[in-house]
Formats: C-alpha cells, structure tokens, sequence
C-alpha cells in the first residue's frame, strides 16, 4: 500500500547543512494503523510533508500502491498539528469539510451526504455553520478530522494531531481516532511524540531515532483491538510496550556522534523503573 | 504605509512542535538585494528607451538620461536645497505638532472608557475628512506663509498618531492594570510606567504612517498654494517647460519619501525589539 | 447600554462642537469666519443646490472610474508579484519608490502627458491610489499562511480554485487596508486634479469660491468635501465589516483566549 524507500533528507543552509532524516524504509499495509514515534526534533515532519508529497527527498522513493509520490497524490489526506491554521477561516466548517469535495468535482447529493456523515462521525453535527475561531481547540481538530474523512482517502496521515490541546480531549479524540480508522477502515499513519499515545493506538509503532533520523524498532502491538483510556492503559501488556518504546527512543545511538547523554542515563534507570512497576498508568 | 494585520502566523516561520532542526533555507541562485538593483535598473533603461523609440511621448518625457542630467545640474543650485530645506522644516515642525498633540490626546482619550465612547462618533466623523478640504481656508487665512503648509500637515499626520495611540491604549494589560492600583499607584505613576511603554510600539507606528502622511501633504501645499519648498519649485519648472526639471524633482521626491520611510521603519522596528511584547501591527 | 446612554455617548459631543460654533460665531463679523448660519444656507443652496449636479457629481464619477481601475489593475498585479519570490524580490525597490512619490505631484505631469480632460483624471486618480492597495496586496498573498497553504495543496487545490478559496481570502484583511488607504489618496486626488484644470468638479467650484472670496460658500464647500470623504468612509466601512466579518470574529476569538 505505502511503500518509504530509503528517505533521505538533507537541508542546504547558507554554510551549512542539516541531515534531518539519514535512512527511512518501511512499508504500511492496506487498512493498517502505524503509529510513528520519535523525540522531539526527529524528522517526524519532514518524513510527513516527504510522504504527502509537500516536500522531495534528497534521496529515496515514496510509492502509493507502487506510485511514486512527487506533489500531493490523489487519496491522501493530512491532519496538521496546527488545528487553528489548517481550516479556513473566512470558511463554515461545512464550507471547509466540502471544499475538497467540491475540487473533487463531486455531484452535489454525494458532498451533501459524505459532509453529513463525517460531520456526525466527530460529533458535530449540529456546529456545521459555525466558524472554526468560534470553537474549542479540540473541535476545530475535529472538523479537520471530518474533513479528512470525507475526502475518502485511501491513507490518512496525521502529523501530531493532539499535541496542542488539553489531556481530556486528546484521550476522546483517541478515542475518536480509533473509532473512525474501525469505521472507514482507512489506511492511518500517525505521527506523535507521545509514547503513551502511539501504543494505545497503534498495530505497530515505528520508533524513530533522533535526527539524523533513521528506524530504531518497528514493533507490533499486540494488545486487543478492543481499547479504552481505562483499561488498555493500565494493563501490565500496555506498559510493557511502552517501556519498550521508551528504552528505544532513549538508547544511545550506536554512532556515538549524537549527544544523548541525558537520554543514556535515563535508558536504564527509565526502562527498568517501568517495568518495575507495571501498574503506573 | 504598509500594515501586516497579524492574522496567522508568517509563512515562513518556525512550524510549531517538531521542526526538524532548522526550516529549508530559501534557496536562490541571485541574493534578493541584486535582484531589486536589477529593478530599478530596468525602470532605468526603459525611461530611456521608451521616450526615444516614441511610446512615449519626447516632448514631454524625457529619456532617463535628460532627467538625470536635470537632476545633476539641480543639486548644483542653492535654490534646490533652500527648497528642500523649505519642505523639510514644514514636514518635521507639522509632523512633531501633530506627534505631541496626537500622544497627548490619545493618552487623555483613551484613559478612561468613558472619554473613548464619548469622542468615538466625533472622531469617526472628522478622520476621513480630506485634508485638502482644507486648502481653500488655508489659502483665506494664511495665504502662503509657512501656517498654511502646516494646517494641512498637521490636520493630516496628526490622525494617524491619535488613532495608533488610542489603539496603543486600549492594549494595556487589565490585570497589569489592577496590580498597578493594588500597589497604589498614582496617576501620573500609571501614564509612565503602564500606559506609555505598552503604548509605545503603536506610537512608533503611527509615527511611521504619519511621517508618509506629513511629507505628501507639505509637498502637495507648496504645489497647490504656493508655499516655498519642492512643490513650488516643480510647479515652477513645469509651467516654464523645463520637464527634465519637473521630472527630475518628482524623483526626489520620491528619493525623500522612501529615504523617510526607512528611517522611520528602523525606529519602529527599534522600538519593537526593545518591546518585550510582539503585536500585529493595525492599520487605519 | 441604555439607547439614551448609547444616544447620548454617539450624538453628545457633535452637538456640543455644532453649538459651539453656532453661537460663537452667530454675531460673527470677521470677514473669514461667517456665522454658521450663513455656512449652512451655502451649503443647502449652493452645494445641495445646482452645484449638487453640475460639479459634484462628475467630481464622484471620476473618483469612483478612477478608484474601480486602480483596484482592478492593483489586486491583479499584486497577486502575480505576490506569488513568486523572484518577481517581488526584483520589483519592491521600484514600487517602494512609486508609492514614496506624493502622488499630487503626478498632477502636473499628467498634465502634460494627458492633457486637461476626464480622461487625464482619471488616470491621476488611479495611478495615485493603487500603490497603497498593489504594495498591501502583495503582502498579503506573500504572508498566507503555510499550514493553510499545505492544506490546500494536499486537498489538490491548485489554480484559480486555490486562488478563490485561499490566496484572496487569506490577503484579504491586507487589502482591504491598502483599499482603505488608496480611497483617501483617491479622494485627496480627486481635489487635486481639479485645482489644475477643470472646468467642473468639487475641487475646482471651491477654488473658484475661495477665489472670488465667497467665504460662506468656501466653508460650505469644505464641509461638502468632509461629508463626501465621510460618506465614502461610511459605505467602505460597511463593504468592509460584511467582507471581513471572518477576520474581525478570529480576531476577537485570539484576542479573548
């Protein structure tokens, strides 16, 4: 389905150059949910805006469904961090969910009736002729989410969709998550800084190092598909894996030019710690 | 008189959360100072040339190189410069008038809520009044002395300074506000360590504006009325026909105005460095 | 608010400022400063009169053709100087300096070029007000935002939808600024041209009054002018918080959290 072939990207600056992402491959199967994790400061973005085509690799290929990525592909839609500034703000939030539809040349019942559906399917169905600047953060993501949605995509990228809004509605967009990848069985890759968050959601996590970013782990969950804030979190499987991911993304790195030296302490005291006590939520 | 409102955030700012190291450099092959000479060197050569193959008309536009001759034997002459010094004393007396007066009344105004509403509708009303509206009772008044060029100077300059202060005024923190009354603060003690640094940015742009507003209108007085200064001296070259004259005053005009746009952006942008508070700019 | 409040807060002080002047200047025999009285018939007579016909309205028609074209020709060009970083790089030099020139200067020139006819103020009118509103617009379309700009890219919206739906909605609190201050040169030129060479206009029957020292008709002419620039202000206003209802709401929605 979504094939990354040896991503490479390196930005040219006046004097100097940046190598953000050194080597990425990966695959990502029809209807799968992949989370991505990495610290802060790994190419989460650049591998996205790579993926979604906003941006070329300096070395590598993209392939949607054998493909190759070069500008936006048909069927893909993205969710930005950055919720206040990816909806248009002279727009209602129907006129934002429909206006892809609309360049999509859909007949008008059809955008009618996918607007409506994905509206209902965040849970704002009533708001649809609000502004995006008269909601909440956590609704303004929403309709971003509805937007995408309603595209039909065949993958789904998101690139840390809850990481400006408040603990309680970043665990009912999880939630919201989860529900609409089971609902639409849409191809989803999700991007996060937070461990927590790629495990209760995820069938596999790919764990990034720190930049010059490559694949530190790609590990399967094999929790129930089944998951609540409740119980998924506090089972002992779930903070197994975390732990997991944790020691991953702090293990120093192998060509010991990168300075973790915060991160090599906390390896083992960190990933010790957690699993002595697997009840922590 | 460029206004950025700060809706969003600028296009090539810093993405939130997790940039990778450094945003992409832009790349371009010519640095873009090169390219704005390129510019103005093509207008150059296009005066030049259109004169002289006869889209434009000779006669009355002359190639480049005519208004640089002009412009050359120009500055060689002390009624130049006397004029020159003429439209500058009128922009800088006009301009600092209408500055004070608009800071003064502006703080004033805007102190309480009730001096804001109760000005609103008059102020609304008067703003937009064109100050050329003006000239005719200038001209009955003061004829050309050196009043009439800053009646309009000052009638036109001094809105943008009042309009940016009251804006300035109404920035002010609440909660600084009341910590400020808490402590017992007087008076005078707020204006000078609450009103006037929150206020100071907005102040700095309304000078900026109103330093555009005040050189156009001093030029335009002298041209319509006859004051002594650039705008005479261009009426005068143009009705006795010396139009590489005319056209070469118009140019440094224009050379003064972008000369008192710039000195003016360094101040603002002085100010807003030193303001610890960052802020879109509003213009009216 | 109470209406009287709200009544009293809009209307007090004009009133005060009219009474003020009523009576200050009702017994009033200095030549310049006629009594209100006497400024006010003018105004009904004259300037509400036959010169309503004969000079303001040509004075309104040229302002406005001169306005419409300024607008057209400055939003296209500042949406194509806008886009591309080269174009606006190699081009703000020679813009910053057009729109330095005081554009009342221009008058005499396009005299010469022009000649004294509508035609000719027209073109001055234009030309003087579309610096403000070329230079605001390529602000705007450079300063769209780049997740929105991501956004629509990722979504395919290219070409004239991305034009519609983003660029000119997202410049257009820009702009509309760079309208708003091409309108009061517009006006200021509108005057201006009119003092040169003109046999009809608001501008010139003003001059002529002041001339032929008609006091009371060149003060009834000044407030003419201000209740044209007024009026205009108004109706702008109005196309303006319709258009920017949007920007005003997320502005207010920043500003509150």
């Amino acid at each position: 389905m979504l094939d990354v072939r040896g991503i490479k990207k390196v930005y040219e600056g006046k004097g100097r150059t940046v190598e953000a992402v050194r080597d990425l491959t990966f695959t990502v199967d029809q209807g799968e949910m992949v989370c991505i994790v990495g610290p802060s400061g790994s190419g989460k973005t650049t591998l996205l805006k790579i993926m979604s085509g906003l941006l070329d690799p300096t070395a590598g290929e993209v392939l949607i469904e054998g493909k190759k990525v070069d500008g936006p592909p048909p069927g893909m839609a993205v969710v930005f961090q950055e919720y206040g500034r990816s909806l248009f703000p002279w727009m209602t939030v129907r006129e934002n969910v429909e206006l892809p539809l609309k360049q999509k040349k859909l007949p008008n019942a059809r955008r009618k009736e996918l607007v409506d559906e994905s509206l209902s399917a965040v849970g704002l169905a009533e708001a649809h002729t609000a502004y995006p600047w008269q909601l909440s953060g956590g609704m303004q993501q929403r309709v971003a989410i509805a937007r995408a949605v309603a595209y039909e995509p065949q993958v789904l990228l998101m690139d840390e969709p809850f990481a400006a809004v408040d603990a309680q509605t970043r665990a009912d967009l999880e939630d919201l998550i989860r529900d609409i990848w089971h609902r639409f069985q849409v191809t989803t890759l999700f991007v996060t800084h937070d461990i927590d968050e790629a495990v209760y959601l995820g069938q596999r996590v790919l764990i990034l190092s720190s930049s010059p970013t490559v694949v530190r782990q790609d590990l399967a969950i094999d929790l129930p598909d089944e998951r609540d804030q409740l119980n998924t979190r506090s089972s002992p499987r779930f903070a197994e894996l975390r732990a997991q991911v944790y020691s991953q993304i702090h293990r120093p790195k192998a060509d010991a030019a990168e300075p973790v030296g915060a991160g090599a302490t906390a390896v083992d005291g960190g990933a010790s710690g957690y699993g002595a006590a697997p009840d922590l939520p | 008189m460029t206004g950025s409102p700060a809706v969003m955030a600028p296009a090539d700012g810093p993405v939130a959360g997790a940039a990778p190291g450094p945003r992409p450099r832009r790349r371009r092959g010519v640095p873009q100072s090169l390219l704005g000479l390129a510019g103005l060197a093509a207008l150059v050569v296009l005066v030049e040339i259109l004169p002289r193959i006869g889209v434009l008309p000779r006669e009355y536009f002359p190639p480049s190189s005519e208004i640089g001759r002009a412009l050359a034997d120009l500055v060689q002459t002390s009624e130049f410069w006397t004029s020159v010094g003429d439209t500058l004393q009128g922009w800088a007396l006009g301009l600092a008038i209408a500055s004070v007066a608009g800071v003064v009344l502006g703080i004033l105004i805007g102190g309480s809520r009730f001096t804001r509403e109760f000005t609103a509708s008059t102020i609304e009303f008067l703003r937009p009044i064109p100050s050329v509206a003006l000239i005719p009772i200038a001209v009955l008044l003061f004829g050309t002395d050196i009043e009439s060029k800053l009646l309009l100077v000052v009638y036109a300059s001094f809105w943008q300074v009042l309009i940016q202060v009251l804006y300035g005024v109404q920035d002010i923190d609440p909660v600084a506000q009341d910590t400020a009354r808490a402590y017992g603060l007087g008076r005078w003690a707020r204006v000078r360590y609450l009103t006037w640094p929150t206020a100071l940015p907005y102040v700095m742009t309304g000078l900026r504006l109103a330093a555009a507003v005040a050189l156009i209108l001093a030029v335009t007085a002298e041209l319509v009325i006859g004051n002594p200064g650039l705008g005479k001296l261009l009426a005068t070259a143009q009705s006795s026909g010396a139009y590489a004259t005319t056209y070469a005053i118009v140019v440094v005009t224009g050379i003064l105005g972008v000369l008192v746009n710039l000195a003016f952006r360094a101040v603002e942008r002085w100010s807003l460095s030193w303001h610890p508070s960052q802020r879109g700019e509003l213009v009216v | 608010m109470s209406i009287v409040r709200r009544l009293g807060l809009t209307f007090g002080l004009p009133i005060i400022l009219l009474a003020a002047w009523w009576f200050a200047s009702a017994n009033s025999t200095d030549f310049f400063f006629p009594p209100l009285s006497e400024i006010l018939t003018a105004l009904k007579d004259e300037w509400f009169g036959p010169r309503l016909l004969a000079d303001v309205v040509p004075s309104v028609l040229r302002l406005l053709a001169g306005y419409a074209v300024a607008v057209v020709v400055a939003v296209t060009l500042g949406v194509v100087i806008g886009t591309s970083r080269t174009v606006r790089a190699t081009l703000e030099p020679v813009l910053e300096f057009f729109r330095a020139i005081p554009p009342p200067v221009l008058v005499p020139i396009f005299l010469l070029l022009f000649g004294i006819g509508d035609g000719m103020k027209i073109i001055v009118i234009a030309f003087g007000c579309m610096w403000p509103i070329l230079l605001n617009t390529v602000e705007g379309v450079r300063a769209v935002d780049s997740v929105l700009s991501d956004t629509a890219r990722t979504y395919r919206i290219t070409g004239t939808a991305r034009l519609r739906t983003l660029v000119l909605p997202a410049a257009s609190p820009q702009i509309y600024a760079g309208l708003r201050q091409g309108l009061s040169v517009a006006i200021i030129l509108m005057v201006i041209s009119e003092l040169f060479a003109a046999s009809n206009g608001l501008g010139f029957a003003v001059v002529q009054a002041q001339r032929s020292f008609a006091i009371a008709e060149t003060w009834a002419g000044m407030l003419m002018l201000g209740l044209l620039g007024f009026l205009l202000a108004m109706l702008f206003k109005l196309v303006e918080n319709r258009q920017l209802a949007w920007y005003h709401g997320l502005r207010r929605a920043q500003r509150s959290s």
